[in-house]
């Protein structure tokens, strides 16, 4: 454990039910001073929970919350220098830009000209210099946005939550938000914790990502390590892309095994640390599309390989893939690049599939996951 | 073409009611009074046009002693009721569960189902010498003798919150209502207490529906006629018996006319006043997007 004045937040063992629903079960977590730490999971995983408790809105029902090492359990949520901005970002609509930042620095008790001094400072931080005197309704996405956010860094806080803030944006609107994001929590320099059920979102963003489902961490790591090492089928099936098939395990040796799956497939994979497989126990399988390679001519150097004929293409720039329909009748994804010219795969061809053993990983079944 | 003006013909037919509505029974008898008030009596049936109802409203101050009268109770009555109401609203719209919300709201309603005269009663029968506040008093040994509760100003601005209180806290709590919780967990997060949070974002925020609430409250209360003289009595001196009298027991219209007119310009006075004083507009009191 680092030292308290390394980390700004730490949970440990938070526990929050509602009747009988267990929201939250057994979270601990401690986030480095100035780090960018996204909590990811699908909705109704417990982690807009888990944020509300760190604010001050919901009692843990076990557990301790400690910001800068000091546990935050009994003071209300107006002491606490935890800042949020919510998911619609609630910035207040009777009040112009100015008002709205003012607000926090008002509650505290400064004087006009420091507030006034202060608002512009951030103003001038987020880049809108130009903005106090607008009212609410006529900013654009991105600037309520950035609103949304100097409103709370203006305060200097020691943790700033952000609930799925970008979930409101369109696409385009929502790939630059993500890069301004991460310049921002740069610039200001602070922890920023940032919940989302959107996985381009954590992972772009992020230093640290917890992956979390029904109520527990899966798994809590870099974004690499998520993606190569995923420590649990979930978390394999919900960060990133992946062909997930269902088999029973046929033989094992070390780290690599052999799996046969449902669809009569014979795949050579490795089986994801700390894991103890044994032979026939069912299992699920996960091959990312990216280390699919798609040949017309068979080449097999220690290699898994399999033929297929090509179902349909999705065109998609960069990231486009091909579905092929496998003689076992499974239908594999996998990353092709098309380039438009007459040379390119198209519909109907038969192919040849391969990928490293090492790039398919096996966990025990977890049942039916999301 | 034949689809315009079926369309046409739709708009016509939906408008036409409330058209008729305005006209006849609004615009028309209020024409009928404006010239009625402008004839004065000069010798029977012969009338002349001119001021003098207005002007017998000024030199007596008993008309206008009541006019201003009825106009302090009745922002009295307006102010009780916004605080009795808003917390009502409050907790109807943002603390009461999903379900109970319906329930609660059809609570405020069920008063309205029976007649004012019956609630009117249902007050006197409570307050009066020998009704059952009294009679609980003299049992529990709070009084010796019986208490008269009814005939003065309380009893009337308690039978007038209670009539028009469901005014105030239906448009109180669509407003508060349409308000995202996450306002005022924001509020509390960047640092406010209870009170700044509801004197700088929860009142700022229901400011269109406290307004049209009291406006709405102010106009009934300053013309209901049926409370304050049954509550009253004889002394309650409410503005609409002022006129009352003139048109029933004196049997002037022209008069009657006059002061009818003088409430309608002074009521309007008010709420453009506090329109002005609250920073609101009509417009924005009324039609809530």
């Amino acid at each position: 454990m680092t030292a308290p004045e390394d980390t700004d937040l730490q949970c440990l063992g938070v526990c929050k039910n509602f009747g009988s629903v267990k929201a939250v079960q057994d979270v601990s977590l401690e986030i480095a001073s100035g780090s960018f730490f996204s909590i990811l999971g699908p909705s109704g995983c417990g982690k807009t929970t888990l944020m509300r408790m760190i604010a001050g809105f919901e009692e843990p029902s076990a557990g301790d919350i400690r910001i800068k090492g000091r546990s935050v359990l009994n003071v209300p949520p107006n002491r606490r220098n935890v800042k949020m901005v919510f998911q619609h970002l609630a910035l207040f609509p009777m009040m112009n830009v100015f008002e709205n930042i003012a607000y926090g620095l008002r509650c505290q008790g400064l004087d006009k000209a420091e507030i006034r001094r202060r608002v512009h400072d951030v103003l001038e931080r987020i880049a809108l210099p130009d903005v106090a005197d607008r009212e609410i309704h006529q900013l654009s996405g991105g600037q309520k946005q950035r609103i949304a956010i100097a409103r709370c860094m203006v305060l200097d806080p020691d943790v700033l939550l952000l609930d799925e803030p970008l979930g409101a944006l369109d696409l385009k609107l929502r790939e630059a938000m993500k890069i301004e994001l991460k310049l921002l929590q740069h610039q200001f320099n602070t922890t920023f914790v940032y919940i989302t059920h959107d996985q381009s979102e954590a992972l772009v963003m992020s230093d640290n990502v917890a992956v979390m489902n029904n109520g527990r961490f899966e798994q809590v790591g870099t974004p690499q390590e998520l993606y190569h090492k995923p420590a649990s089928a979930f978390v394999a099936g919900f960060v990133g892309d992946a062909n997930r098939w269902n088999g029973r395990l046929e033989a094992i040796s070390g780290q690599t095994a052999t799996v046969g799956t449902d669809g009569g497939l014979s795949v050579r994979c490795s089986v994801a640390n700390g894991e103890t497989l044994r032979a026939g126990s069912p299992v699920e399988l996960f091959v990312r599309p990216e280390f699919i390679h798609l040949e017309r001519t068979a080449k097999t150097g220690g290699k898994d390989a399999l033929s297929g004929v090509v179902d349909s293409l999705l065109f998609n720039g960069a990231n486009s893939r091909a579905l092929v329909r496998a003689e076992s009748s499974d239908l594999i994804e996998a990353d092709i690049t098309l380039t438009g010219g007459t040379d390119d795969i198209k519909p109907g061809e038969r192919v040849h599939l391969s990928w490293a053993p090492e790039n398919a990983l096996c966990f025990p079944a977890s049942g039916p996951a999301a | 073409m034949k689809h315009r003006d079926a369309r046409r013909l739709s708009l016509i037919l939906l408008f036409t009611p409330f058209a008729l509505w305005i006209a006849l029974l609004i615009i028309l008898p209020h024409i009928g009074m404006g010239v009625l008030s402008l004839r004065e009596k000069v010798g029977p049936r012969q009338y002349e046009f001119g001021f003098g109802n207005y002007i017998e409203f000024a030199m007596e101050p008993i008309y206008w002693n009541t006019l201003l009268r009825t106009g302090w109770m009745s922002l009295f009555v307006t102010a009780i009721t916004l605080v009795i109401g808003f917390p009502i609203a409050y907790y109807i719209a943002k603390i009461a569960g999903r379900r109970s919300r319906g329930a609660l709201f059809l609570l405020c309603l069920v008063p309205l189902w029976v007649s004012d005269l019956i609630r009117a009663y249902g007050w006197i029968l409570l307050l009066r010498e020998t009704g059952i506040i009294s009679g609980l008093l003299q049992w529990a040994g709070l009084a010796s003798q019986p208490v008269e509760m009814l005939y003065n100003d309380a009893a009337v601005i308690v039978g007038l919150v209670y009539t028009v209180m469901l005014f105030m806290i239906v448009p109180l709590t669509s407003t508060l209502d349409g308000m995202d919780d996450a306002m005022i967990e924001a509020g509390y997060n960047l640092g406010g207490s209870r009170l700044t949070v509801l004197r700088r974002i929860i009142i700022p925020y229901a400011m269109p529906g406290i307004v049209s609430g009291c406006i709405i409250v102010f106009m009934l209360t300053a013309g209901s006629y049926l409370t304050p003289i049954l509550l009253g009595g004889k002394n309650s001196s409410w503005f609409t018996e002022t006129i009352y009298d003139q048109f029933i027991t004196r049997y002037n219209w022209e008069s009657g006319a006059a002061f009818g007119f003088l409430l309608l310009a002074f009521t309007s006075i008010v709420v453009w006043l506090g329109l002005r004083l609250s920073g609101q507009s009509l417009a924005t009191t009324m039609a809530r997007d």
